[in-house]
């Protein structure tokens, strides 16, 4: 008596294989990349006509040399020193303001009645890009830095919400069970068990994050809040290019600058 | 110490740690002690005085740059101005008129996304291939040749370029040379995702295991063969499940090039708002969250499949 594989094994696959379901996606996607070029009215003609071309290669040619008077320059200086300003204090206020909304969103302390809605507040904070809560706070705090700095804490109190909750329930939970067991209050717990432990990772976020708003903060300005973006489209608008240059190369210097200070802060951390 | 009776600790409970310490029933004045003793008090109370008092003068600056006056937002008239507005929102704007060209805006920004996102990849690709040094043929005996090291280094540095100027500096530039219009967005996409994915693509490249190549190589394939027989194989899924990603992000991306007007619903959105319409606002920030969520769950989906 020969005991055959067992019967599961033969099965016939299903209808859908993992090949069908590949090639249909694939097919889906093209055809969502036709459709987007067929559906936008392209100008590649008069993008790459003579004209344009000429027109692209003299516009190119206006960016030099960029404008170094002194007194521009120290204008752009003072905006690179408010964007600075805007992204750390966005980044500040964000870090406090998520730090409150995350421990109702955290599944370790309180129930679904506060952490549904708290949820739900984060990730529409979050959904919502800085340059689009920068133009609806230009309504309520006027042209300027402040707008910018709102938008940015409003942004990043979503994203740092959520990231302090998850870590928060990551937690190990020894430490606060110990507590609570000793009789310490809910208080008591999260203030010595639960945030030393999760103190390093919640700094190491709001880092992160103010890294990403400084880079967000140097064009919010284009919608007029602040910073060196108010200043670049202020300039570009004016078709004045040697000083939009100037704020240009400030930008990529400020860009570049974190992205390098970044890789060496992290570099030496991880070491 | 005379307690009233009803402040008592019960002789099952503690008032100080709500549990059975027994504190209680033996000599209040002990608890009085415990709770006075330098053992209580913070230890560190002085260094952390110090780092308030230094953040707190850090932090002044940062106030007077950045004009922070909240309370500026509290007087009288722009209160109103915020609350005309916002008392706007409801009802959202339902009419069929403006639904369809919100239909149309969010197909728009869809594919100005997806469109920019095809464009990333046809030069992220050939950038990503000649940067990428487990192709270098001249390196299997050896050190990489000048040639092809200033070769790698400089498909690099183009990555690098286009990969720091933001999307909207570039929309912002386009919309100045081809006019208003999906043109720049998908242009502004293309280029800063370009230099985004081919950074990604090589460094995924170069993170593989390099055996099967460099094999390849060393019995006279050619470097195209050797990418697609060897390279390609092991990090098709780790390319194809980033590329998704970087179009889950175009899409957000593509409504905040909207506003300095390369279509779709950012630029609809920017009309509205500086028309104070606060029914129509309301409306296409809950599409947008609808799409930034669908978006979310079908690259999420998506890169689950390959998994």
């Amino acid at each position: 008596m020969s005991a055959g594989p067992p019967a599961f094994e033969r099965l016939p696959s299903g209808l859908i294989t993992p090949r069908v379901r590949a090639g249909s996606v694939l097919l889906a996607a093209i055809a969502l990349v036709v459709a987007s070029f067929w559906s936008l009215d392209l100008q590649w003609s008069a993008l790459w006509s003579r004209d344009s071309l000429a027109a692209m290669a003299r516009f190119a040619g206006e960016f030099f040399p960029p404008d170094t008077s002194a007194l521009f320059v120290s204008k752009v200086v003072q905006a690179t020193a408010e964007t600075l300003a805007m992204s750390a204090l966005g980044t500040l206020v964000a870090a406090l303001f998520g730090l409150l909304l995350a421990l109702p969103a955290a599944r370790t302390h309180g129930g679904a009645l506060w952490r549904v809605p708290t949820r739900l507040l984060l990730n529409a904070l979050r959904a919502v890009p800085e340059l689009v809560w920068a133009s609806l706070m230009l309504i309520t705090a006027g042209l300027g830095p402040m707008a910018g700095t709102l938008a940015l804490a409003l942004h990043t109190t979503g994203v740092l919400g959520r990231l302090f909750a998850e870590a928060i329930e990551n937690a190990p939970p020894a430490p606060a069970f110990a507590l609570r067991a000793q009789g310490a209050r809910p208080a008591q717990v999260l203030l010595y068990a639960t945030l030393p432990q999760v103190a390093p990772q919640l700094l190491s976020y709001t880092l992160y994050r103010w890294e990403n708003n400084i880079r967000a903060a140097s064009i919010l300005g284009v919608v007029g809040a602040g910073g060196l973006g108010q200043l670049l489209s202020y300039h570009l608008g004016l078709f004045q290019m040697g000083r939009t240059a100037t704020v240009l190369l400030a930008m990529l210097a400020l860009v570049l600058a974190v992205d390098t200070t970044s890789y060496f802060a992290r570099r030496a951390m991880t070491r | 110490m005379w307690l009233p009776r009803w402040r008592r600790a019960k002789p099952w409970q503690c008032r100080w740690c709500g549990a059975s310490c027994g504190v209680m029933e033996t000599d209040p004045g002990l608890l009085m002690a415990a709770v006075r003793s330098p053992y209580q008090r913070d230890p560190a109370w002085r260094g952390r005085l110090a780092w308030l008092l230094v953040s707190a003068v850090l932090l002044w600056p940062l106030l007077v740059l950045t004009e922070f006056r909240p309370w500026r937002m509290l007087d009288s008239r722009s209160l109103q101005v915020t609350a005309h507005f916002l008392a706007g929102f409801l009802p959202p704007a339902l009419d069929a008129d403006f639904l369809r060209v919100v239909a149309r805006e969010t197909w728009r920004t869809v594919a100005i996304a997806t469109a920019g996102v095809t464009l990333a990849l046809l030069l992220a690709a050939p950038l990503a291939l000649v940067a990428t040094a487990a192709l270098s043929i001249s390196s299997l005996s050896g050190r990489m040749g000048v040639v092809p090291f200033v070769t790698r280094q400089a498909a690099r540095a183009l990555m690098v370029a286009l990969r720091t100027v933001p999307e909207l500096v570039w929309a912002l530039v386009f919309v100045r040379v081809v006019g208003l219009g999906p043109t720049s967005g998908v242009l502004a996409i293309g280029l800063t995702y370009g230099g985004m994915l081919g950074k990604v693509f090589a460094e995924i490249l170069e993170g593989s295991d390099e055996h099967p190549t460099r094999t390849l190589l060393a019995n006279g394939g050619g470097r195209l063969q050797a990418f697609l027989y060897g390279l390609l194989p092991q990090a098709a899924p780790e390319l194809t499940s980033y590329t998704i990603y970087r179009w889950e992000c175009a899409i957000r991306s593509s409504v905040v090039l909207g506003f300095v007007g390369a279509g779709g619903l950012g630029q609809q959105m920017d009309s509205s708002l500086k028309m104070l319409a606060g029914n129509e606002v309301a409306t296409m920030l809950l599409v947008f969250i609808g799409l930034v969520w669908l978006a979310d769950s079908a690259s999420a989906w998506l890169r689950g499949l390959l998994r």
